[in-house]
């Protein structure tokens, strides 16, 4: 573990590797997806209560999954970065941070789209939604600060404190939405056990999404790096020309 | 395939996730090669990284 | 521990001397709340309904205002700077920077409350009810407060940024100070949520000043 990641420290290392290693993880996505697909839609049966709109779930919880993973990740890069100083723990960080966002803005807009028929309304206020929504927030919080600070090396401290802050929180809000949604809300229960035949298509489904999203976030490490690369080079070029026009003062 | 009377819903869905993938998979991929490109019109101009030319100081 | 105590002091003496800012956010807890029955119409029932979420939101609000206050000023005419090379921790500076805020904006807001719950119509027996969740819960208000005002200390447009980072961080507190407050709760609802409230003040207690620290640090470098 310890040596993995201490190997993966050299960036052009971390270059050959994930260069090794992304067609493979694409690969993997492509094809899980193209099953569970095929799973959700022509090998599943339609929910004795819900009807066919079940169908939504095979999408909407791995992108629930996602938003607390990818999340976790933002957490444990910050931790990565602030605490051993792992040069490519702040790339995992901003990388993760956009693609998170959308994961979750994805699990919310399926989410209503399958409240609609369920419910009868787009949103409601049940705890889950919620604190979803609030999670949402938070991600909106770590970019925009991101993107307000203009030296980079403390943008990624700042990000990465407040992303261990927004950690530490989440459970107590997490608890405090769903003791909320209690005091509201006593006796609707939307959770259900799932049915073992939809168990496969989801399982199928959230491997492809997870290995979706960690190809995806290679490839937006890779393009971070090459980013870093180009702006180290920019600042030689012209701190080069700059030392060859004092000279040509003298 | 028949997805009763909701189908709407389901296809919004599925639309709405596929269009935000694919765009995001488009712009990783734009982003990964103007990246490249920039990088590669550097190395031409004649700017190299300090540890691929071990030789200047 | 006694210049601990010196920089609390010279804080809240500022704040009072200075007078705006306190001044600025009753004010504003003020004309907020007067708002409110103007959106949803002067229905005395629903308002006192509704008066304890009303309240707790507007505090929030106000007390957002004034939060970049907290380092800003330190910041920019280098007092930051001295006080980090300075003999007390950073942690406890900015501990003590947060309390003088609690000090100075938390119990004024929460002396106001009661005030600004006529106007709204609240239930008179959840008076002391309000004056104590809004005691115990706004700590968290300024500790929580501190790490935002810590974290977007050089940032340009930094109010609108604040707001967005710490709004979602008040969801517990200003969840558990609305249900500590409305009658449906109950008497063993009430204890729980005030108990609840008084210790997510206690983590941020903790948490805000080792954050909003180690936040200042990244700035200061």
């Amino acid at each position: 573990m310890q040596t993995l990641t201490q190997r993966l420290a050299n960036p052009t290392r971390f270059m050959e590797l994930s260069a090794r290693l992304l067609p493979w993880i694409s690969a993997g996505a492509v094809v899980l997806l193209a099953y569970g697909l095929y799973l959700a839609f022509f090998a599943s049966p339609a929910d004795y209560q819900q009807g066919e709109t079940v169908r939504i779930m095979y999408i909407h919880v791995p992108c629930a999954w996602l938003s607390m993973m990818v999340y976790a990740l933002i957490a444990l890069s910050s931790f990565g970065l602030l605490v051993f100083r792992h040069p490519l723990a702040d790339v995992s960080a901003k990388a993760a941070a956009p693609l998170g966002a959308a994961f979750t803005f994805l699990a919310l807009l399926t989410g209503s789209l399958w409240g609609k028929p369920m419910w009868g309304t787009y949103w409601v206020w049940d705890a889950r939604l919620t604190s979803v929504l609030i999670l949402f927030f938070l991600y909106l919080g770590l970019i925009a600060l991101r993107s307000a600070l203009e030296d980079e090396s403390a943008a990624s401290k700042l990000t990465a404190i407040l992303a261990l802050v927004g950690v530490t929180i989440l459970p107590i809000i997490k608890f405090s939405v769903d003791w909320w949604n209690t005091l509201h809300q006593p006796s609707t229960d939307f959770t259900s056990t799932v049915d073992p035949s939809m168990r496969l298509p989801l399982l199928v489904m959230a491997i492809a999404f997870t290995l979706l999203f960690f190809a995806m976030h290679l490839k937006a490490m890779r393009n971070e790096i090459l980013r870093r690369r180009v702006k180290a080079l920019r600042t030689q070029a012209v701190a080069g020309r700059d030392r060859l026009a004092a000279h040509g003062a003298e | 395939m028949d997805l009763g009377p909701h189908a709407a819903f389901i296809w919004i869905s599925y639309a709405a996730v596929t269009v935000t993938v694919t765009g995001l998979i488009l712009w990783l991929i734009a982003d990964g090669r103007k990246q490249a490109a920039d990088l590669e019109a550097l190395e031409r101009q004649g700017v190299k990284r300090r540890s691929s030319s071990p030789g200047v100081r | 521990m006694k210049s601990f105590w010196a920089l609390l002091h010279r804080d809240v003496t500022l704040a009072i001397r200075e007078g705006g800012a306190i001044g600025t956010a009753l004010g504003f807890f003020l004309v907020v709340v007067s708002l409110m029955p103007l959106g949803l119409g002067p229905d005395l029932n629903l308002l006192s309904r509704i008066a304890a979420g009303i309240l707790w939101i507007a505090l929030l609000l106000a007390a957002l205002l004034s939060l970049n206050r907290i380092f800003e000023a330190d910041h920019e005419d280098g007092t930051l700077d001295v006080l980090a090379t300075g003999p007390l921790p950073l942690e406890l500076v900015t501990a003590a920077k947060s309390l003088a805020h609690w000090v100075t904006t938390g119990i004024p807001l929460a002396i106001m409350a009661p005030v600004l719950g006529i106007l709204l119509n609240l239930d008179l027996a959840a008076y002391p009810i309000l004056v104590a969740t809004t005691l115990v819960g706004t700590p968290a208000v300024s500790f929580l407060g501190a790490i935002g005002a810590a974290l977007t200390m050089k940032t340009r447009r930094g109010g609108l940024l604040l707001a967005l980072i710490v709004l979602p961080l008040y969801v517990p507190t200003l969840i558990f100070g609305i249900s500590a407050v409305s009658a449906g709760a109950g008497p063993t609802g009430l204890a729980a949520s005030f108990l609840i409230l008084a210790a997510i003040s206690l983590v941020t207690i903790v948490l805000g000043p080792l954050a909003a620290a180690a936040a200042l640090k990244v700035h200061l470098q």
